[in-house]
């Protein structure tokens, strides 16, 4: 196994090539891989870890007038407000505004969650929900740019995996339909190619489109070749976000209900996804209609805008249609973000996630499984093998022992705590530090427990919901609330599989001791039956069979 | 062992940083000389160089010693280089 020697050809170039890339950064991987997966149902997962705020929904229009009240009383002279309306997912509206002159240590920006039917503020306990594992996805809870980067390299590392991976496996099709069960490494190795080309196209799509989303961080040379900045790219590319000038003469804002009603007959009914007001109150005021990225695949991060003149409420120029390349790059990063997947498609993205999930676990496992049977008959298996054996179980069972954490803290720590939604996040790096802590010092025998505690803590989730709120499964079935009741036996199936894989460990780990104790009574027996032949021959105790004439 | 993991190293770091060199000199290259608007031909430019990237870093394990790697992703970013500042030079960018 060595690169490049001619003998060896290229197919264990790449096998050694596809062996390293996906263990050095597998672990932050397999942490990408997951949340992300999770992070498909972030809307959801935020409506479950507030089950006190239950908005109505409203028309659109409607919900914009309650939120131009809200901003004109609160944000008059910002520069720039920011409103996401109301949709099917999201039945709350968020609402930002820039402030006008942010006194040192103030934040730039004020956001609000607004109840659009009585146009108050959500009152619900203080959470960051499905943000923070959609967040902690590419920004891997390390402060910012280091995050991304570090996402953006282990991104770039799996694109080579997986095509090396492509490359090493010439039988790919047939391969596919080989599972042989129940036996070590062989069927890893099984478990592994059928996750991996099942999934394959999604796989390369998400690991490619990944990148994409951080193009201007990750790779800037060709956007600094053709401009003088990012930002003249940015408004070029996205010329309806340009900030106008405040021209000093202060004109009211015209109604928007009719601008938002000419926006979405422009796009056939087409819904609006969010209204940036930029300079509101002045004369030189533009509203902008951006269309919901939902509404296609390939609006991506670039949906269509309308723009109107704030003070007269006229059409402005608008965007013209996206060229070949922007159509390509706005697919690819919509099929990464999966907002256009409707219910039944969304839950195929959470399972082809999930699969993706399993690879990178499963090559992790396949790595460990190899190098034990080289070194199984070693009374100490070396250290490298030991030290990768515990960060796959701290990065493996460990991270989901952390998001049943999560999960529990947002429903036991008080509601009125200070800080709350921090401390709900320190729960999940807790957890995540002590099973790692638990995998140093258990090494490969920390599996079972570490499964059984993801078990319980995830299994346990329709019992903690219904111990705290009024919305557990025998509400939410009956109600056809199925944001909630879909939480709660998700989590259910994922503490079933957990339980599964503990039993499997535990199982695994008496049959090696049984074998061991087995190995140990057959040596001692081989070696009193020498020592007993070698008493009759009048030899001394401890000659070996060769020593004898 | 020494010298295998050192050439190991070295096809490393040809990969990752001559590798990002060579993607960067693409991407540079392709958005000044792709015909069309310039956002297109920027995320033209950039789509196709991570893709390169990677190619690069897969050739650079295949190919049969560290310095033929070294050569080669020196030699391709050097042409792609300099085709960039020549459209620096004549003002086509």
């Amino acid at each position: 196994m060595k690169p490049g020697n001619a003998q060896e050809g290229l197919r264990q170039a790449m096998s050694w090539l596809h062996t390293w890339t996906g263990l050095v950064l597998g672990w932050v991987l397999f942490a990408m891989f997951l949340t992300g997966t999770l992070a498909f149902f972030r809307p959801e997962i935020t409506a479950w870890m507030q089950p006190e705020a239950r908005p109505a929904m409203v028309e659109p229009a409607r919900a914009l007038d309650t939120a131009v009240d809200y901003l004109q009383r609160h944000g008059p002279d910002s520069p720039r407000w920011f409103v996401s309306l109301p949709g099917e997912r999201e039945p709350a509206m968020r609402l930002a505004w820039q402030a006008a002159r942010p006194q040192p240590g103030q934040r730039r920006f004020s956001i609000v969650y607004l109840d659009p039917a009585s146009g108050r503020e959500i009152a619900a306990r203080e959470t960051r929900g499905g943000d923070f594992l959609y967040r902690f996805h590419f920004e891997l809870g390390i402060g910012y740019p280091w995050g991304r980067w570090l996402a953006g390299v282990a991104a770039m590392f799996m694109l080579v995996a997986i095509v090396s991976g492509v490359i090493t496996h010439k039988k790919i099709f047939t391969d596919f339909f080989t599972f042989r069960p129940g036996k070590g490494q062989r069927s890893w190795l099984d478990g592994h190619n059928a996750l991996s080309v099942l999934g394959l196209p999604f796989h390369f799509m998400i690991t490619f489109s990944g990148l994409l989303l951080l193009m201007a961080m990750l790779l800037p040379a060709g956007i600094l070749a053709a401009y003088d900045s990012e930002r003249a790219f940015f408004d070029e590319a996205f010329p309806a976000f340009r900030m106008p000038e405040a021209s000093g003469r202060s004109a009211p804002l015209a109604p928007l209900a009719p601008m938002l009603a000419d926006a979405r007959m422009h796009w056939q009914g087409g819904s609006v996804g969010r209204v940036t007001v930029s300079r509101p109150n002045d004369a030189n005021a533009l509203v902008s209609f951006t269309r919901d990225e939902g509404d296609r695949i390939s609006y991506g991060r670039g949906s269509p805008v309308r723009v109107y003149d704030g003070a007269t409420g006229r059409a402005r120029s608008q965007s013209q249609d996206p060229g070949g390349a922007t159509l390509v790059a706005g697919t690819v990063v919509g099929l990464h973000l999966g907002y256009f997947a409707h219910p039944l498609l969304r839950w195929l993205y959470f399972l082809v996630g999930l699969a993706g999930t399993a690879m990178v676990g499963s090559g992790l496992l396949l790595w460990v499984a190899k190098r034990r049977q080289k070194h199984a008959k070693a009374a100490q298996p070396p250290f490298s093998l030991r030290l990768v054996e515990s960060l796959n179980v701290g990065s493996i069972a460990g991270l989901c022992v952390a998001v049943g954490a999560y999960f529990w803290a947002n429903r036991l720590l008080p509601a009125g705590l200070a800080g709350r939604a921090d401390w709900e996040v320190r729960a999940f790096f807790a957890a995540w530090a002590l099973a790692f802590a638990h995998a140093g010092f258990a090494g490969r025998r920390g599996w079972g427990a570490q499964w059984a505690a993801a078990a319980v803590l995830l299994g346990g989730v329709p019992l903690l919901n219904a111990a705290t709120s009024d919305r557990h499964l025998g509400h939410s079935l009956a109600q056809g609330d199925w944001v909630m009741a879909g939480f709660d036996l998700a989590a259910l199936a994922c503490g079933l599989l957990f339980a599964w894989l503990a039993v499997k460990a535990l199982r695994a780990r008496r049959q090696a001791a049984h074998a061991a104790q087995a190995a140990q009574a057959v040596q001692a027996a081989a070696q009193a039956a020498r020592a007993a032949r070698a008493t009759q021959a009048g030899l001394p105790e401890g000659a070996t069979e060769a020593g004898r004439p | 062992m020494l010298r295998y993991r050192l050439a190991v190293a070295s096809r490393a770091a040809a990969a990752i940083f001559g590798g990002y060199a060579f993607a960067s000199a693409l991407a540079a290259c392709l958005a000044v000389w792709l015909p069309g608007p310039r956002t297109e031909a920027v995320l033209a430019a950039t789509m196709l160089a991570f893709l390169a990237h990677a190619c690069a870093a897969l050739w650079v394990f295949a190919t049969r010693s560290a310095v033929r790697a070294w050569a080669g992703v020196a030699g391709v970013t050097a042409v792609l280089a300099g085709l960039y500042m020549l459209a620096r030079l004549t003002g086509s960018a």
